[in-house]
């Protein structure tokens, strides 16, 4: 077209970035692509290699070495010998390496950016203006925590050796989350990146080489998921961190159960996108923009669910669909497309039936006028309105740039709309009034709220889903807990204080109970659900013994049912924003307190049974009791102390890190422990404002019937407390099946631990589990403390942009 | 006047826009202008980084903002002499040669017009005579505004007569800024009256107006009140065109046409002299009002300095070798 036809149609023109630079880096790796193994470019075990290709093309890009489990078992070794001299370095030199990745990858974000966008498909301003900046973001940001872990830590350490998954939509960017936080905090990494997508992470690889950073603390593993596989079960590999599907996290969260590997998981969501009829709409439509038409719509946290509001759902619907008819699709490397090409054929062919599927399900497809390239894998921009929340399409992840569109009444159902999913990963609100933004964003069950914004990510705030969109945090303070570990953990014993006569079977053995003083009232221990006393549904009880193996009194044994309706009050108890979490932390204190008031008051009773289940002198139960009302106090202090942060990411916003129950917690009390296991276990979380099912230690139940009583008469709201006896591993195990539970907390056996975690793959609950070993109670770094908040808490990052 | 712009072969059908006739005057089109300025800023610098305009295509781009030049001079100091210089550098913008290098020597381009003080008017028409490019003055108390209104609509009336065919007019900052919303329309009103024929362009000086909210509900009031174009600025506060301010009133202009089917244009003045700067506005007007608004009918640039950076970079593109300032023809 000449200039002068040109300033008659005004249309954009091409606008390529060169590949040139690009292809020769593929060139001087003579097109194929090793693993990175001690510091050595590594050919694969097996000799073979995939191709990996350029989805804007279909083009071949390079070979991609296929790795197998001896090609991990070595780069887990590489790493594993690395690990001294890395920890040895210390956090500033650590500090240093980390700088210099920072710096390099700055140096060189151009090539970074051309070669993750051949790779991927996505459009060039993308990786250039978001992916490689924030990639340097992290690396920046982390050389920060390397330098001050010895002071920020105090009292951990790294794990070791971590085997890191990442998927194949934000390559780079996914490398980055993983490998700076486990450097910084003195882990040695084996990576394993995508099939689909490894090349940046090999031009990652040839950087740390560059900067002398130590052989064997990063190591690359290229291959698919036989070498994900392998990674996910060596024995050396202590912590596992996978970003990808919410199917392969499962079978990771199984693979991984009873290890006592930790397991971060960032999976997929179906995130809403909530628009109040007070938005400035125009604005509402570019975040949509940013939202699904982000990345093709490949992001796990897209706002992919619209919900507005049904006075300005026509309105908002007509703008959209302006807005799409604007879109430019086309090839990745060209600056001016805004849609780029899906990842693969497979991906275009699942993105088009689940459309086809949703229209056939009755929703309005719109799809603007745009031409698609001739070859490649590209989806136009779609907007599915008319879609219910029981349509397919409204409950399952596209990934792609397909937007669904719903309405709500009322910021209620709004709310119940939003959280109406599996997924819990992200959420963005609009609306001009904060005191709406506020009102529902800690309402929405989703680790990051954005508020008039969307898609945006930084290092210093923590990234990670609720419910099955995954657990645990990247970024920020909260993320480097998932890379270190505390340094008393190591101190737990393989043996119990003390083991204690158990009573196997139902009933009570004939004339074996000892009536120590006559003449006797029997009580009847119950269960205690929704602030009552309840018999068992199975109608069965079982044997409580003293020290000794003498019959004294019969407990209750729950079963599944009893379970069922524990749970379901602990889920009215703080279901509501009234609820038990709702309420102030000032007045979850007060409770707290009363109950340690209630408790010394009724101590020389304690003190008695405690003696007569645990054999202790007079003295020494005494003891037990008094720590048991001092760690009352313990977290009835920190019920409002334990506060949020604010973060500073570099934007002008207030990025809330908002400390948030989890909401129902399983709790299987330490069986050796007796009232002091069971106040440490519950104490926490309900000063956290959580609700608990508890089943107590076997042999001192009768101290936890004994302590319902207490509660009765400490203000304590009915269901934030709840007890189920019965015998553990029974019921832990319908616990960690159950669906409405956040989190199940386990201290057991090793064989029980692994059920637990094994179970909770379904529902993906946060599972705190100890492995077959067993803490000191009485010692308070064992039995106390921040560990215990943390694992009460999820948090949730909320960002709130301000400015008139 | 409107022959005179009708002559001119910028717009894309050829003929200019029906004049906006205005509105009743409605309080509720004002109450919901939510504006989220962070997410307005955010938009605002995507356009740069969104779409990319290169070569033959940058060329066309630049030869447009050219066409949609308000080309300015607003100085104590201005004299015939200089108003005359001006002129001719309006008719001429570009080096012929490099018109001829572009082939597009024959397209006649000029800039969109020429923005004087009252007492230049009759020099500047004079000078453009035959041209077809109109003169547009600055008006109302420029650039403060703070004189009678009587004397407002005289010195318009006297810009009219003395052969101005667009007048950019100032609003009054303190009928934004307390509230007066009414009064502003019945100001406006009585100012495109005074046009008469010749088009009103507003300026809303919205780097005194405190909030994008004021400067979205200012931009309503002027649009219901008749005006042609609203402008950003007069070049003399302390912030003046931004694309911020750009994006809420383009968005403003959008949301009216979409109401009554007028279009009126937008004009951001003060503070672009780059071409780089003069690309992403012409972005923002393509993307958010669409190619009917890229024509000086419905789009101006108010800049002193702008063009002088467009000629290096189109001597740029022709050659090859990055231009010198001295190499073009000074206004």
């Amino acid at each position: 077209m000449s200039v002068r036809d040109i300033y008659t149609s005004m249309e954009y023109g091409p606008a390529p970035e060169s590949a040139a630079e690009a292809q020769s880096w593929l060139q001087r790796h003579n097109a194929t692509l090793q693993h990175l193994i001690a510091g050595e470019w590594t050919p694969p075990d097996s000799g073979e290699y995939f191709d990996t290709r350029n989805p804007a093309s279909g083009e071949v890009l390079a070979r991609v070495a296929d790795g197998n489990a001896v090609d991990v078992d070595r780069a887990v070794n590489a790493a594993a010998n690395a690990l001294d001299g890395w920890v040895a370095l210390g956090g500033h030199g650590r500090a240093r390496y980390l700088y210099a990745m920072a710096r390099h990858i700055q140096k060189n974000s151009r090539l970074f950016a051309v070669l993750e966008s051949l790779d991927n498909g996505k459009p060039i301003r993308e990786s250039r203006d978001i992916d490689i900046p924030l990639v340097a973001r992290h690396f920046y940001y982390h050389a920060g925590w390397a330098q001050l872990m010895a002071a920020e830590f105090p009292g951990y350490r790294q794990i070791g050796v971590v085997g890191q998954i990442i998927p194949w939509n934000f390559p780079l960017l996914m490398l980055a989350w993983k490998v700076a936080p486990a450097l910084a905090m003195g882990n040695t990494v084996v990576l394993k990146p995508a099939e689909f997508t490894s090349s940046t992470a090999v031009l990652f690889a040839e950087m740390c080489s560059q900067i002398g950073l130590p052989a064997g603390v990063f190591n690359l593993v290229l291959g698919d998921h036989k070498a994900g596989q392998a990674l996910t079960v060596h024995p050396k590999v202590g912590k596992l961190a996978f970003t990808g599907s919410t199917e392969v996290g499962r079978i990771l969260r199984k693979a991984t159960a009873g290890t006592g590997k930790k397991l971060t998981l960032e999976l997929g969501g179906k995130s809403p996108f909530l628009v109040f009829e007070d938005s400035d709409l125009d604005s509402v439509v570019e975040g949509l923009v940013d939202a699904i038409w982000f990345n093709q719509g490949q992001v796990c946290c897209a706002g992919s669910r619209l919900l507005v509001q049904e006075s300005i759902a026509d309105v908002l619907h007509e703008k959209i669909r302006k807005r799409m008819a604007k879109l430019v699709v086309g090839d990745s490397l060209d600056k001016s497309v805004d849609i780029g090409a899906l990842i693969d054929s497979t991906q275009l062919e699942r993105v088009t039936q689940m459309v086809e599927l949703g229209v056939a399900e009755g929703a309005r497809k719109w799809q603007p006028q745009c031409t698609l390239p001739d070859k490649g894998c590209y989806y136009p921009p779609t907007l599915l309105t008319e879609v219910q929340p029981s349509a397919t399409l409204a409950q399952e992840e596209i990934f792609g740039p397909v937007l669904v569109s719903m309405s709500f009444r009322t910021p209620a159902e709004a709310v119940q709309l939003a959280n109406n999913s599996r997924y819990g990963l992200a959420a963005s609100v609009w609306t001009e009034n904060i005191n709406l933004a506020l009102d529902i964003a800690p309402q929405i069950k989703a680790g990051s709220v954005w508020v008039n914004c969307t898609n945006v990510f930084d290092a210093a705030a923590g990234f990670g889903g609720y419910r099955e969109s995954g657990f645990g945090r990247e970024g920020g303070r909260e993320g480097l807990y998932e890379y270190i570990k505390p340094l008393w953990e190591d101190q737990l014993s393989a043996a119990p204080v003390q083991t204690l006569p158990l009573m196997d079977g139902l009933g009570v053995p004939a004339g074996a109970v000892d009536h120590e003083a006559a003449p006797h009232i029997d009580r009847t221990p119950k269960l205690y659900i929704g602030g009552k006393q309840v018999r068992p549904d199975g109608g069965y009880s079982t044997a409580a013994l003293d020290a000794a193996g003498r019959v004294i009194a019969e407990i209750p044994v729950g079963n599944r049912k009893d379970i069922r309706n524990a749970v379901e009050a602990a889920r009215s108890a703080v279901g509501s924003a009234s609820g038990w979490s709702g309420t102030t932390a000032h007045n979850r204190a007060q409770v707290i307190y009363y109950i340690a008031e209630n408790l010394n008051v009724r101590g020389e009773e304690f003190v008695r049974r405690i003696m007569q289940l645990s054999g202790k002198d007079a003295s020494a139960a005494q003891r037990e009791l008094d720590l048991c009302i001092e760690r009352i106090y313990t977290y009835a202090a920190l019920s409002d102390k334990y506060d949020s942060r604010v973060h500073s990411t570099p934007f002008r916003n207030v990025t809330l890190a908002m400390k948030e129950a989890l909401g129902v917690i399983g709790i299987v009390a330490p069986e050796e422990a007796g009232l002091l296991g069971f106040i440490s276990a519950v104490m926490p979380a309900i000063a956290m404002g959580n609700s608990v099912v508890v089943v107590p230690s076997q042999h001192y139940a009768l101290l936890a019937t004994d302590f319902y009583q207490v509660l009765d008469t400490s203000d304590l709201p009915g269901g934030v407390v709840n007890i189920v006896t019965g015998n553990q591993d029974v019921l832990a195990e319908v616990l960690a099946r159950h669906y409405d539970i956040e989190g199940l907390w386990y201290w057991g056996t090793r064989e029980g631990s692994k059920m637990v975690e094994e179970h909770a793959a379904a529902s993906m609950k946060r599972t705190w589990v100890n492995h077959g070993k067993f803490h000191d109670w009485e010692n308070p770094e064992q039995g106390q403390g921040e560990v215990f908040l943390r694992k009460a808490t999820e948090i949730k990052n909320i960002w709130i942009p301000y400015g008139e | 006047m409107t022959a005179r712009i009708e002559s001119n072969v910028h717009a894309i059908d050829g003929r200019a826009p029906e004049r906006n006739p205005g509105l009743p005057f409605e309080p509720q089109l004002l109450g919901s202008r939510h504006i989220n300025r962070s997410a307005v800023e955010r938009r605002a610098a995507s356009f740069g980084k969104r779409r990319s305009i290169k070569k033959d295509y940058q060329a066309a781009w630049l030869l447009k903002a050219i066409s949609c030049i308000d080309l300015t001079t607003l100085a104590g100091d201005d004299t015939p002499g200089k108003v005359r210089r001006l002129c001719q550098k309006a008719i001429r913008p570009v080096r012929q040669d490099i018109l001829a290098g572009l082939g597009v020597a024959d397209l006649g381009i000029t800039v969109g017009a020429v923005c004087v003080y009252h007492n230049l008017i009759a020099t500047a028409v004079e000078e453009l005579q035959g041209s077809g490019i109109p003169v547009a003055a600055v008006s109302t108390g420029f650039p403060a505004g703070q004189i009678p209104l009587a004397l407002k609509l005289a010195q318009i009336r006297e810009s009219v007569k003395a052969g101005a065919a667009e007048i950019d007019i100032v609003i009054s900052r303190a009928k934004v800024l307390t509230g007066d919303w009414t009064g502003l329309y019945r100001e406006v009103q009585a100012y495109r009256e005074a046009c008469g024929e010749a088009h009103v362009k507003t300026i809303l000086a919205t780097g005194e107006l405190g909030t994008l909210s004021n400067v979205a509900r200012a931009s309503w009031v002027c649009m219901m009140a008749g005006a042609d174009f609203i402008k950003t600025s007069t070049g003399k506060e302390s912030v003046n065109a931004t694309l911020p301010f750009s994006l809420v009133m383009v968005r403003a202009i959008r949301a009216y046409h979409e109401l009554t089917g007028y279009r009126v244009g937008y004009k951001p003045a003060g503070g672009i002299n780059r071409a780089k700067d003069a690309l992403e506005y012409l972005i923002l007007i393509k993307e958010e009002l669409g190619n009917q608004w890229l024509t000086p009918h419905l789009f101006r640039f108010g800049a002193s300095s702008l063009l002088g950076d467009i000629e290096r970079q189109l001597e740029h593109h022709l050659t090859g070798s990055y231009s010198a300032q001295f190499r073009h023809p000074a206004s």
